[in-house]
């Protein structure tokens, strides 16, 4: 079975839940990579103060966190492009100092004529559940594999 | 850039977001992002991997096109918080590039959290240049002062 037979026979599997911890640091320096020093996301003091009670983390940093991997799923190196990102929260923003239980799905792959050729669609969504089993988060992303490196992945 | 903090936010349905303009893309916020996100693909930072890849220069990650605008909400986290945000990419972007980012209220709701505003937004880099296009949900707690 090539990458693409394989992507379509796994529509719907999933990774392993991971825990992953909301860590100061990495909030920091993600806020200041995006060029966003709100002192909700780096200033300890001014956060504490505030409705959350504490640091809080900016709304695409959960892209960042492990989600694991699903087994016998291929991912490329290269030639992949991110076509769509969403994400949405339930209740407040992620805290620092949450615990996050994280896992990823094969939602879909699916393919489209364009003028290039046939362009194949990986539709990835990625959950962060509580501790407790509580929806925090839920993002699915669309990546869009290329005439070319389709036409690699799939012979 | 830093967040300036404001009051409470009562937008009006149609009405536009005052639009940003970011400091120029720099090769070292690229190799910040990869690092503080872990996306180490190297056309965002290393000009042989971009080339090869057909990429006239490295290119920014779309993750922190998205992230930046979230600038336009940032004033406003004391009082509410980014409850959905959905965007698609539509143009590369490069180093050098100055981007401008805006939007409009499109629509609000009353939920049993609070006010839920609706936003068309988008990143450009001029008129007709537009490099991703989203939407976004805007939660303004009910209890907010």
């Amino acid at each position: 079975m090539n990458t693409i037979e394989r992507w379509r026979s796994m529509v719907g599997a999933s990774s392993e839940p991971v825990a992953n911890l909301i860590e100061r640091g990495a909030v920091r320096k993600f806020a200041e990579a995006i060029g966003d020093p709100n002192p909700l996301y780096v200033d300890e003091g001014a956060a504490r103060a505030s409705r959350y009670g504490g640091l809080i983390a900016p709304p695409t940093f959960p892209r960042t966190l492990e989600y694991g991997r699903i087994e016998g799923m291929d991912w490329p190196d290269a030639g992949m492009i991110h076509g769509e990102h969403a994400v949405s929260y339930t209740g407040h923003p992620l805290l620092v100092g949450e615990e996050i239980l994280c896992y990823t799905k094969l939602e879909d792959y699916y393919e489209k004529e364009s003028r290039g050729g046939l362009l194949g669609f990986i539709v990835m969504e990625r959950f962060g559940e509580s501790p407790r089993g509580e929806r925090r988060f839920t993002m699915r992303d669309v990546a869009i594999v290329t005439p070319a490196l389709r036409k690699t992945l799939g012979s | 850039m830093t967040a300036e903090r404001r009051a409470s936010p009562a937008w009006e349905v149609g009405e536009e977001v005052e639009a940003l303009t970011l400091p120029p893309v720099t090769r070292l916020q690229l190799i910040k992002y990869a690092g503080a996100s872990g996306d180490f693909n190297p056309i965002h930072t290393i000009d042989e991997a971009a080339e090869g890849a057909g990429l006239k220069g490295v290119i920014a990650h779309g993750m922190l096109t998205l992230a930046t605008m979230g600038l336009l909400f940032s004033p406003y986290l004391e009082h509410g918080y980014v409850r959905h945000f959905r965007a698609r990419f539509s143009g590369m972007v490069y180093v050098g590039d100055v981007l401008e980012i805006g939007g409009r209220v499109t629509g609000v709701e009353e939920t049993e959290e609070g006010r839920l505003y609706a936003f068309d937004v988008f990143s450009r880099r001029g008129e007709d240049d537009v490099v991703a296009t989203g939407e976004v949900g805007f939660l303004v707690y009910g209890d907010a002062p």
